[in-house]
Order: structure tokens, then C-alpha cells, then sequence
């Protein structure tokens, strides 16, 4: 069994004309790798009728219906988290209530508000009421703003993580692109945040760094967009870790932290 | 039969990799099923005199048959002119010169030399555009990333330079190839390390457009997790041929030639 905590997809309502084109062949890709379960967001319009990280309530939800299009169509391949802009906090609790409803299995917040904001406080209560996992976009370290959102960097995590310690939040993408040994040293003890090993980075060293700083009982196997890259890792990770490891990797953490039949066999 | 293209011996000054000795280097490329790798030696790539580096790569690669030097060779240091003497007599597969590293203008009158010099030579010259991400590098490193109009600007320079561009992305690769004519595209090669593979659309989209002859393999190992390349080739839907071409044929036959 193997789960992409980070996934991607698209719809119509994206700039990519070829939406469908690239959908279908994130799955099949994504069966040549021997993905079982795509953990997907969609964040709005993908930048189209608002900005990808600072969503309109309107393209945030525009978004969550394709994406549950997506799962009621590949219901044993694709499950979802809501995504939400925060700064609309009631949008942002009714579309978790109204997703979650749906079949959705966690929240992604990406880069409409630091991270350590109170303002996040109300959705990570709700994300415990329902025993959903966060999944929070992370700029590893993150050193000035950057154009085009408010990225938050793995200190301002764990700020709101140590606020809910009965969530489990998901650093996302640790090769995603920034300092990861930052990130790493910031987390490490920090038992409800597990790091997600997605992004285009494969840097040599920072899986090794990953199981030393986190331990494999707090990764989890992700590719985010590029899928090449995430089948890179797996790869090494096979190689670097005993079978029950690799297992807690690839699927068995995640199990953990969804909640309970989010998996088809778990 | 695959060829890497982009490799390194020796440490990076800016954090630790594993793996940056010979032997590891090996090891990985069995593990990932690689027959010969190209190698440079990265320290120099940071010092003042960056062929300091090349006696060391010319000595490891003699007790290593599987890795190939590509030694460094800075325009703008007195004498250069033997460093591209003795990588011919040495088989050297290219020379690579770090213009943002050396401190030159990447089209200036130096490299217009060495361009020059490499041509008459017969030896294709390798460029990185970068050697980290933007987004990661260390405070301190500040070195520019190579840009694409020094590409098009070298290659306009002589008619028959070859140039190996490292670590470049889609828009890099476009930007070059399409404002070049078709005789000065054709004597460009890609290295695919910082090419977004599939699912993406980057790779595929690049070698329908260029051709699968434009292409050849690399890694960026030992920086790099080999397994990223070996992956996205793996996934490219292309014919065998195609393939090939891109794993070892143009890196054996278009660039040797």
C-alpha cells in the first residue's frame, strides 16, 4: 500500500487548458509508481479567477466540488483535503463542515495566513472535533516575504501545533524548496507535526536527515506536483530503510493519522 | 547503456552531502544503473583557481575507468590555454567553466575566447545554470545563475562551439533554443537534471518540441539523488530509440563528434 499525502489535480476552471489531459496522467503515473491513494488538493482556481494562495471564497469552493467530483469519479484511487482561505473564517468552517460531510479526510491550509495567527485557531479546533490530520503549505525557512503569498515557515508551525496538540499537522513538502535542515531542527520535537517528503528537491542527505531528525514513525511518502521526484525518493527509501519502516513511511503513519477507513485496506 | 553527464567529486562548501568520494559514486551509479558518469570536481568550482582541482579528477579518473573528467578551464587566469590542451590529451569528454563562480561576465571577452578556444579544439563546453536551488542556497552564495542570453550569446560567437548546459528548466531551454537558429540550436545539449519529468509536461513537451536529440542525461550526483533522473526517463513516454538517444547515444555520438 502506498499513500501520497500530496497531491495535486486540476479542472476546467484552471489556467491549464489541458486539465484533463494532465489529471489523467497524474493517475497513470501514478500507477506505474504504485500509488493506492492520492491524498489531493485543489487550491481554487489554480490562480485563474483569484490567486492560487489567496483563494475567493467562491474559487475556494469552485475548487472543493472538482475535487469531490474527483473522488466520487476514482473513488478508490483519489481522497481529498478541504481547502480553505482562512481569513474567511465562517466560509472556512462551513466548507470543512460541507466537505468533510462529503467524504473529504483532512484540511489544507497553503499561504493565505502565517501560520502562528490566531485566526487559524478556530479551524484547527474544528479539524480536532473531526479528527482530521492539517495539511499546512511550508516555505522551509523562510527567510522575507515572497510574492504571491503569506508562506509560513516551520517555526510558525509549530507555534500553532504546540495550540493544538491534539491535531496532527503535516509540514508539507519538505523538499519543496528552502532550507529543510531548518525546518528539521524545528520540528523535531514536536511529536504532532510529521513532515511530508514531497517536492521536486532530492537533495542527497535530507532523507537521511529526515529519519534522523523525525524519525520514520513521523514521515510520510508524498510527491506533490512532481510525481518523477517523489518516485525518486520512494526508490531510495527502499534502500535506506528496513521493510517495517519503509512501511510506516509509505502508508502505515498515514493511516494513523486520518481518520480510521480513509484507506481502502487500513 | 547510460551515461551521466552531470556529476561531481569532492565536497560542497555550503552544507553536507554524503557520497561525494569516488567509491560512492560508483556505488551509486550501480544502484541506479548507470555505466559512466562525467565527473567535475566541485571544490574548485569555488576557489580562485579552479583547475587546482583538475590534477585531482585526472588522478581519480585514472583508477576509475566508469567516470570521465571533465576538468575546469577559467579564461580569465594566465595560461589557461594548456588546461584545454591537456584535457584533450587527457579524453576528456568536455571542459566546464563557472562564469558566476569565477567572477566573469558570462559573455564577456573571456568567454568569448574560450569559446573560441574550445571550438578549434573540438571540445563542447559545459555550462551549469546553476548548482542549487534559488530558494535554498546559503546566504553567502551568491554567485549568479548563468543566463540564457550567455548561452545564445555563445553560441552565435563560433559557428562551431558545442555547448552542455547543466541544470537548466523548461523556460531556460525554450528561451535558448527557439531564439537560436536552427544550426546554433543544434549544437546546444541538454542535461535533463532540472527538468520537471512526468507527469509534469516539461520533459515531454521539450523533446517533442526540440527533439530527443537535443537531450542527455544527468543527475547532479552526487548533490542530487541519481533516482530523480533515472525516474522521470523512466516515465517519459518516448519510443526506445528516443530513449536511448537521451540515456547514452547523444552524449556517445552528437557530442564526441
Amino acid at each position: 500500500m502506498l499513500v501520497d499525502v500530496h497531491a495535486h489535480f486540476y479542472h476546467a476552471r484552471t489556467p491549464r487548458a489541458d486539465w484533463r489531459e494532465r489529471n489523467t496522467s497524474r493517475l497513470r503515473a501514478g500507477d506505474r509508481i504504485g500509488i493506492t491513494t492520492h491524498v489531493a488538493s485543489i487550491l481554487g482556481t489554480w490562480g485563474q479567477s483569484s490567486p492560487t494562495y489567496f483563494p475567493s471564497t467562491a474559487d475556494v469552493q469552485t475548487g472543493n466540488d472538482a475535487l469531490l467530483g474527483l473522488i466520487h469519479e476514482h473513488r478508490t484511487k483519489i481522497r481529498g483535503y478541504v481547502t480553505v482561505n482562512p481569513n474567511y473564517t465562517a466560509h472556512a468552517l462551513g466548507e470543512i463542515t460541507r466537505c468533510l460531510a462529503a467524504g473529504m479526510i483532512g484540511i489544507k491550509l497553503a499561504a493565505s495566513r502565517r501560520a502562528n495567527d490566531r485566526l487559524l485557531d478556530p479551524v484547527c479546533e474544528l479539524a480536532r472535533e473531526r479528527g482530521v490530520p492539517v495539511l499546512h503549505h511550508v516555505w522551509q525557512h523562510r527567510r522575507r516575504d515572497w510574492p504571491g503569498q503569506e508562506a509560513s515557515d516551520a517555526v510558525e508551525l509549530v507555534a500553532l501545533a504546540r495550540r493544538h496538540p491534539a491535531v496532527a499537522f503535516i509540514l508539507a513538502h519538505i523538499g519543496g524548496g528552502g532550507e529543510w535542515g531548518h525546518s528539521l531542527a524545528a520540528v523535531r520535537d514536536v511529536a504532532n507535526v510529521y513532515v511530508d517528503l514531497s517536492g521536486s528537491g532530492v537533495d542527497s542527505g535530507m532523507l537521511e536527515a529526515c529519519v534522523d531528525e523525525v524519525g520514520v514513525e513521523r514521515l510520510l511518502w508524498g510527491c506533490d506536483l512532481t510525481m518523477d521526484t517523489g518516485w525518486a525518493k520512494l526508490r531510495y527509501l527502499e534502500r535506506l530503510l528496513a521493510p517495517g519502516a519503509l512501511a510506516q513511511v509509505q502508508w502505515q503513519n498515514a493511516a494513523r493519522i486520518f481518520p480510521r477507513g480513509a484507506f481502502s485496506s487500513d | 547503456m547510460r551515461i551521466d553527464v552531470n556529476a561531481f567529486l569532492g565536497a560542497y562548501p555550503y552544507r553536507p552531502v554524503p557520497g561525494t568520494a569516488p567509491e560512492a559514486i560508483c556505488r551509486a551509479m550501480d544502484r541506479t544503473g548507470i555505466d559512466e558518469a562525467w565527473v567535475s570536481y566541485l571544490p574548485g568550482v569555488f576557489w580562485h583557481v579552479p583547475t587546482d582541482g583538475n590534477e585531482r579528477l585526472y588522478e581519480t579518473t585514472k583508477t576509475e575507468p566508469r567516470l570521465k573528467p571533465v576538468p575546469a578551464v577559467h579564461p580569465g587566469l594566465p595560461g589557461w590555454e594548456a588546461w584545454l590542451g591537456e584535457a584533450a590529451d587527457r579524453g576528456a569528454p568536455a571542459v566546464r567553466c563557472d562564469p558566476g563562480h569565477y567572477g566573469l561576465d558570462p559573455v564577456g571577452p573571456e568567454m568569448r575566447v574560450l569559446a573560441a578556444a574550445c571550438s578549434a579544439a573540438r571540445m563542447p563546453l559545459m555550462l551549469a545554470v546553476r548548482l542549487e536551488d534559488a530558494r535554498q542556497r546559503h546566504p553567502n552564495d551568491r554567485a549568479p545563475e548563468l543566463p540564457a542570453a550567455a548561452v545564445r550569446a555563445l553560441v552565435r560567437a563560433d559557428a562551431d562551439l558545442r555547448l552542455v548546459v547543466t541544470h537548466a528548466d523548461r523556460a531556460f531551454v525554450e528561451e535558448v533554443h527557439f531564439g537560436s537558429t536552427p544550426d546554433e540550436a543544434a549544437r546546444v545539449w541538454w542535461d535533463i537534471t532540472w527538468l520537471w519529468g512526468p507527469p509534469e509536461d516539461h520533459l515531454p513537451t521539450l523533446v517533442a518540441a526540440l527533439g530527443a536529440e537535443r537531450f542527455v542525461f544527468g543527475t547532479g550526483q552526487p548533490l542530487r539523488l541519481p533516482e530523480a533522473s533515472v525516474a522521470k526517463l523512466e516515465l517519459l513516454e518516448v519510443a526506445a530509440d528516443a530513449r536511448a538517444a537521451i540515456e547514452s547515444g547523444n552524449a556517445r555520438l552528437g557530442l564526441a563528434a
